[in-house]
């Protein structure tokens, strides 16, 4: 027997994810009904639904699942949770493995969702709020500088629309809205993903 | 007996009155009916009108009275005059709610009602009042065989309620399977942990009581008589038999663990390490409290992996479907309780339980779910094979979910394998085939009746039972199964069902000595009269009986065990010399309604046809349809039956000869899952009227001119429906050519 | 009836220039017009929305929105905090759910609050706006100062994912919700029944999933169409922006004419209760609502 075989089925994965992943103690209470499957806006995008990937986690594919952008196909519409009939929090384990397969390095390399969740943020910490400005220029320019000015003229009808309509504001390239209490709440979150990092045992 | 004296009282009430004539009615019955006495009267049911049948009873000597009021399965309070005969005509529910109430139905309804004062008369003047069967007798102590779960509850309830009990077990102590278990799957909130079984303390009760009498390493060498007086030989270890005399029995004999080494492709005999469920209790208790250690070299146990439906639910073509075709109820429950008593001892074995479809319904829930919370984990997939490795399993299976065909190893591997029925000898295998068997089948109650040594049986060797309205009640009254006899349960089913079938044994013994039936027709004092002088002994009597209750002597003439019978009536529909009857339910009772009637001629345009309507189910979904003022064609005439069984097809052919177009006989369904009362009583009243088309040739008429339904008490929307169908088709193929040559 | 009086949390997209700046121009205008007094709590944060759980992690989140409760106790005791975003008052009600029922969890978000000299109480419950109208002032009192009815109009109540899954509107069902027809009927507006009303946008993946996103919006603003609305109107100012600005997108691919203005419920009332097409912030829309223009003038 390879061993391989002898450590899939066992509990390890399991029990990791349980520990490290937000909400993760509730995997072990997917029935395996599939309603989450059937009710994703994105359904066909998932390589995996979440039913599958609960099965992935029991039969410790370790690999597999924390490789995998499934997870990244989430919109967070909630609708696999509102109907899940035992009730697990399948939107939050969802987030909890991307971000735990990302913290790990796992997620797939490029993967669009996640470059755009870590550019919000980054955004988002700068200043205590997000500006919808640097944080668009941004998502424009991650796949380098000409394909940002394409991606720029693509969306150039739009953005002028929003900025007639007082909705997309220029100046806020110059600093834009902010916490005054930078400082604070710099530490505050400094302290809270130090706490985690030491909790579920992400190298500094 | 005294002279009968006849009287009618016709009602008026609940809008009759409004809607036919009853003084037409009333001159109907004194004339046609003559009846001696005709009454009308505005509310027959209220105090008045109960007062002036009671005082015709007893000042002018009444003996047989028609009711022309509502349906006979109402106020049967009021009209409850046990000395005397009656019947009722059914102007309430069967016509004037039953037709459309206008001027243009004004006329068929009237003769409805008619003709339902007719045959009434017709009927009354054939019947006698029940006197309850004279051969009753009054032994009510109740024996019990089986000393398992079931058995023990069955006896201590009845115990308790004050009954006799003696209790038959063939092993050497009280307990069967459950006393092999650790813990039991929870009964009681919060249905999280596996529980004490309490089977100690239950086979200490027994063992102590009082009114409980044990016969331990004991089997049944004979069982004979009838409710009321069975007389059971039961064999000792000794050799020794002693006889008990009893007046009813239970049958808890349990289930049999089906045989894992009918499964060798699953591990089974290949390694110690592979067991079945009743195998790790053991494993469990003999680790007494300590960690269960891995058979085969006494090895730390990590994981151990529970297959489902081990030789179950097999349906497939690969094995040609050579194990259990059913689910045994209890085992998905049992494997999640059998992986706690791992992770509650260490939660570092890895417990899977690997099923194709999980099956823990009710509370069982609850515990599933503790079970997941614990890290039981659970794996839809189907087990191809288990082999040894080493002091491990190979465990390949194909992974349901993640369609992937996996290996992995286990340290001890556990066959979730079912029930199989203690049910004894199945009676319905015919004797040569018997003689060919390997393995002789051995009967459990030995009973000494013409229809065979044990209980008959549905299907999958369980005793036969109905499933929804009497599951308790086999088809040899007097006797009771309780248990995993009956069906596949686990334990909290197993109590349930030992609980009815005690409720069901008093209720038998207490029948039996008053020489009443027993269920369905509970109460009923009439009771099959046979007149031996006509009788032709072609047996068919005691074949087609379905409860086993008529034996033959030695010149073959039928033996009626009274105390037996359901009074249903099926061997008085087998009877072709119709030398059967009832005192107030007879070939004549019937066939002088059908003669009764007015029948008009060939060119009227109104045809008649008979209905002759189950009284469990298709006679109420009828009167619930008159409730419902869903109207039906005003040309039918039903009759209630106590069964279609008891249907003689001399009431099909004299209805027919007399001119009716067209007869509907509806009755319960049959077939395995059957809902007859009687069991048998609709498949064989569907077997002669299958016969019946050849007559209906001779006789020069369309077979379509008898039809038979499957009729359910809810089909209140279908009944109307069929009869005017019916009432159309007979319309198509014209009135009946018999008119007037009765 | 007694001053409402509420904490304010009005989220990144409803400053000023940002991407909802006109819902709240219209929120503060219906404010006004019910009586409801709305205090922006001082210095408040961004909750994070639905997409900083992958690179935030949990805890640094649930100190974003901790912070928010920390700040609204400090500055604005007894007041309970209302949201007009639906991903601000769903992040709020999702936190103060996990760390109000896990012990661990408040002790290390207190952990962290305490390095901006914080502290979380769990005194403040958090509502959505939508909430205080509905169950706080009530239909009827919302009836009340309805002076230019919405007549003749027929608008898709899209209702969307956050305002309604997990939590909800109580009351309300998952699958159906229908308090935002109410609140179209309830200012003089026809709801038109479609199948599209709980049917996710895209959400936050309208940036990195173009394609899956429009085809989301494409369905919802075709099935508004084809059930006869001339507007749609939302509680949730991403379905407001993603189904409103990617219509010209989607034409540009797929040669659709989708041209249906995407309005807030505020805006509706804004109008109804005689406010200006400016105190409406209907000159914030890329597809402009003329209509709800018109009536302004009238």
């Amino acid at each position: 027997m390879s061993e391989q075989a002898t450590a899939r089925y066992t509990n390890d994965f399991l029990r990791e994810v349980e520990k490290n992943v937000e909400e993760g103690h509730w995997v072990k209470m997917c029935m395996q009904c599939g309603v989450c499957a059937g009710s994703c806006p994105l359904g066909s995008a998932w390589a995996h639904p979440p039913q599958e990937i609960f099965m992935m986690i029991r039969a410790g594919k370790r690999e597999e699942v924390l490789t995998s952008d499934s997870m990244w196909m989430c919109t967070s519409c909630y609708n696999c949770m509102v109907r899940c009939p035992r009730q697990l929090p399948i939107t939050h384990i969802m987030h909890g493995l991307a971000n735990y397969a990302h913290r790990l390095g796992l997620s797939p390399k490029g993967q669009p969702t996640q470059a755009t969740a870590t550019l919000f943020w980054n955004n988002l910490i700068k200043k205590g709020r997000v500006n919808e400005l640097t944080f668009s220029l941004a998502l424009y320019f991650k796949d380098g500088f000409v394909q940002g000015i394409k991606n720029a003229l693509n969306m150039q009808a739009v953005g002028f629309g929003l900025m007639k309509a007082k909705r997309l504001n220029p100046m806020e390239i110059l600093g834009g809205h902010a916490v005054k209490d930078q400082a604070g709440l710099k530490a505050m979150i400094a302290k809270a993903r130090e706490i985690e990092d030491r909790k579920k045992g992400f190298a500094k | 007996m005294a002279e009968m004296k006849t009287a009618a009282y016709i009602c008026s009430g609940c809008g009759i009155g409004e809607r036919v004539s009853t003084a037409q009615m009333a001159k109907i019955a004194q004339k046609e009916g003559k009846m001696a006495l005709v009454r009308e009267h505005a509310c027959l049911c209220d105090e008045s009108g109960v007062q002036t049948i009671k005082d015709d009873i007893e000042k002018e000597a009444v003996t047989h009275i028609v009711l022309a009021a509502c349906s006979r399965r109402v106020k049967t309070e009021a009209f409850n005059f046990p000395t005397v005969a009656m019947a009722r005509a059914n102007i309430r529910e069967g016509v004037i709610w039953s037709q459309p109430e206008d001027a243009e139905h004004a006329e068929t309804t009237q003769e409805m009602a008619d003709d339902y004062v007719r045959m009434g008369c017709a009927e009354v003047k054939k019947m006698k009042v029940p006197e309850g069967n004279p051969n009753r007798a009054s032994n009510k102590r109740i024996l019990v065989v089986g000393g398992g779960v079931s058995g023990m509850t069955s006896a201590l309830e009845m115990a308790e309620a004050g009954y006799d009990t003696v209790l038959v077990e063939k092993s050497g102590a009280l307990g069967g399977w459950a006393a092999e278990l650790v813990k039991r799957v929870p009964s009681q909130q919060p249905y999280a942990d596996p529980a004490d079984t309490g089977v100690a303390e239950l086979a200490a009760k027994v063992a102590a009581h009082p009114r409980i009498a044990l016969h331990l390493n004991s089997t049944i060498a004979q069982t004979d008589g009838a409710p009321g007086r069975f007389s059971v030989s039961i064999a000792q270890e000794s050799g020794a038999t002693v006889t008990e005399e009893v007046g009813a029995l239970i049958q808890a004999t349990g289930f049999t663990p089906y045989d894992m080494m009918k499964l060798p492709e699953l591990g089974a005999g290949k390694s110690p390490n592979v067991v079945d469920q009743l195998g790790l209790e053991k494993l469990v208790k003999a680790a007494n409290g300590g960690a269960v250690k891995r058979p085969s070299d006494g090895g730390e146990v990590k994981r151990v992996v529970f297959i489902q439906c081990a030789g179950q639910r097999d349906e497939s073509q690969e094995t040609e479907g050579r194990h259990l075709p059913y689910c045994s109820g209890h085992c998905c429950a049992t494997s999640i309780k059998q992986a706690m008593y791992f992770k509650d001892a260490n939660p570092d074995i890895d417990t899977m339980v690997m099923y194709t479809d999980l099956r823990v319904p009710g509370t069982g829930e609850d515990f599933y779910r503790s079970g997941q919370q614990k890290g039981v984990t659970f794996t839809k997939g189907k087990t191809s094979s288990v082999e040894a490795a080493g002091n491990a399993c190979k465990v390949s299976f194909k992974d349901l979910i993640l369609n992937e065909d996996v290996a992995i190893e286990a340290d001890l591997v556990v066959l979730a394998t079912g029930m199989v029925a203690n049910s004894g000898m199945n009676i319905d295998i015919p004797e040569e085939e018997v003689e060919k068997m390997e393995v002789k089948p051995i009967s459990i109650l030995n009973l000494n009746y013409r229809q065979g040594k044990d209980m008959p049986q549905l299907k999958s060797g369980f005793t036969d039972s109905h499933f929804i309205c009497f599951p308790y009640e086999t088809r040899r009254t007097g006797i009771y199964a309780a248990g995993p006899v009956r069906r596949p349960m686990d334990m909290t089913q197993a109590i349930e069902d030992a609980t009815g079938a005690a409720m069901k044994a008093i209720q038998a013994v207490e029948n039996a000595s008053l020489g009443r039936a027993a269920h369905p027709r509970s109460g009923d004092l009439s009771y099959p009269i046979v007149r031996l002088e006509g009788c032709t002994q072609c047996k068919r009597c005691t074949v087609e009986c379905p409860f086993g209750a008529i034996d033959e002597d030695e010149k073959r003439f039928p033996v009626f065990n009274e105390s037996r019978c359901r009074r249903c009536g099926t061997c008085m529909g087998a009877c072709p010399v119709r030398v059967i009857s009832f005192e107030n339910y007879s070939v004549d009772t019937v066939g002088m309604q059908i003669k009764s009637v007015d029948m008009p001629d060939e060119f009227s345009e109104k045809p008649r046809i008979l209905i002759l309507a189950c009284e469990n189910d298709a006679y109420p979904a009828l009167d619930m349809a008159g409730l419902q003022r869903k109207a039906y064609s005003a040309f039918v005439r039903a009759i209630p039956v106590r069964c279609l069984g008891s249907v003689n097809t001399i009431w099909i052919t004299d209805a027919l000869n007399g001119g009716w177009d067209g007869v509907m006989m509806m009755g319960c369904k049959k077939g395995d899952d059957y809902q007859c009362h009687f069991v048998k009583g609709s498949e064989m009243a569907s077997y002669r009227m299958s016969k019946v088309d050849d007559t209906l040739k001779q006789m020069g008429l369309e077979t379509e001119r008898v039809a038979t339904y499957e009729v359910a008490i809810t089909d209140i929307e279908r009944v109307p429906q069929l009869i005017n169908d019916y009432a159309e088709k007979i319309k198509e193929i014209g009135m009946s050519p018999m008119k007037g040559f009765a | 009836m007694a001053k409402k009086e509420y904490a304010f949390y009005p989220g990144c997209s409803s400053q000023k220039g940002a991407s909802a700046s006109n819902y709240l121009t219209s929120v503060n205008a219906m404010c006004d017009k019910l009586d409801v007094t709305i205090t922006e709590i001082p210095d408040w944060n961004c909750c994070g929305a639905s997409i900083g759980y992958a690179e935030g992690g949990e805890l640094p989140r649930l100190a974003l929105s901790a912070r928010n409760f920390a700040l609204a106790e400090q500055h604005l005791p007894g007041k309970e905090m209302v949201a007009t975003c639906a991903a601000c008052w769903l992040a709020q009600r999702e936190v103060k759910d996990r760390i109000d029922h896990n012990e661990v969890l408040l002790k290390e978000t207190n952990e962290a609050l305490a390095a901006a000299g914080l502290q979380y109480q769990g005194t403040t419950p958090v509502r959505h706006m939508v909430e205080v109208l509905i169950e706080d002032l009530g239909y009827d009192a919302l009836k009340q100062p309805v002076v230019k009815p919405l007549e003749g109009i027929k608008f898709a109540g899209y209702v969307g994912c956050q305002t309604n899954r997990p939590f909800g509107i109580d009351g309300e069902s998952f699958e159906n919700p229908v308090y935002l027809d109410k609140l179209v009927e309830t200012v003089g507006g026809e709801a038109v029944p479609y199948d599209q009303k709980v049917t996710c946008c895209g959400g936050a993946l309208a940036f990195s999933e173009p394609e899956k996103s429009q085809k989301q919006i494409r369905d919802i603003v075709e099935s508004a169409y084809d059930h006869g609305a001339e507007m749609i109107v939302t509680p949730c100012p991403l379905c407001q922006a993603n189904v409103e600005i990617y219509q010209s997108e989607i034409n540009k691919k797929h040669g659709t004419k989708l041209n249906m203005p995407v309005l807030y419920y505020s805006q509706l009332m804004t109008v109804a209760y005689g406010g200006t097409a400016k105190e409406a912030g209907l000159d914030g829309h890329l597809i402009r609502a003329t209509r709800l223009e018109d009536i302004t003038k009238k």
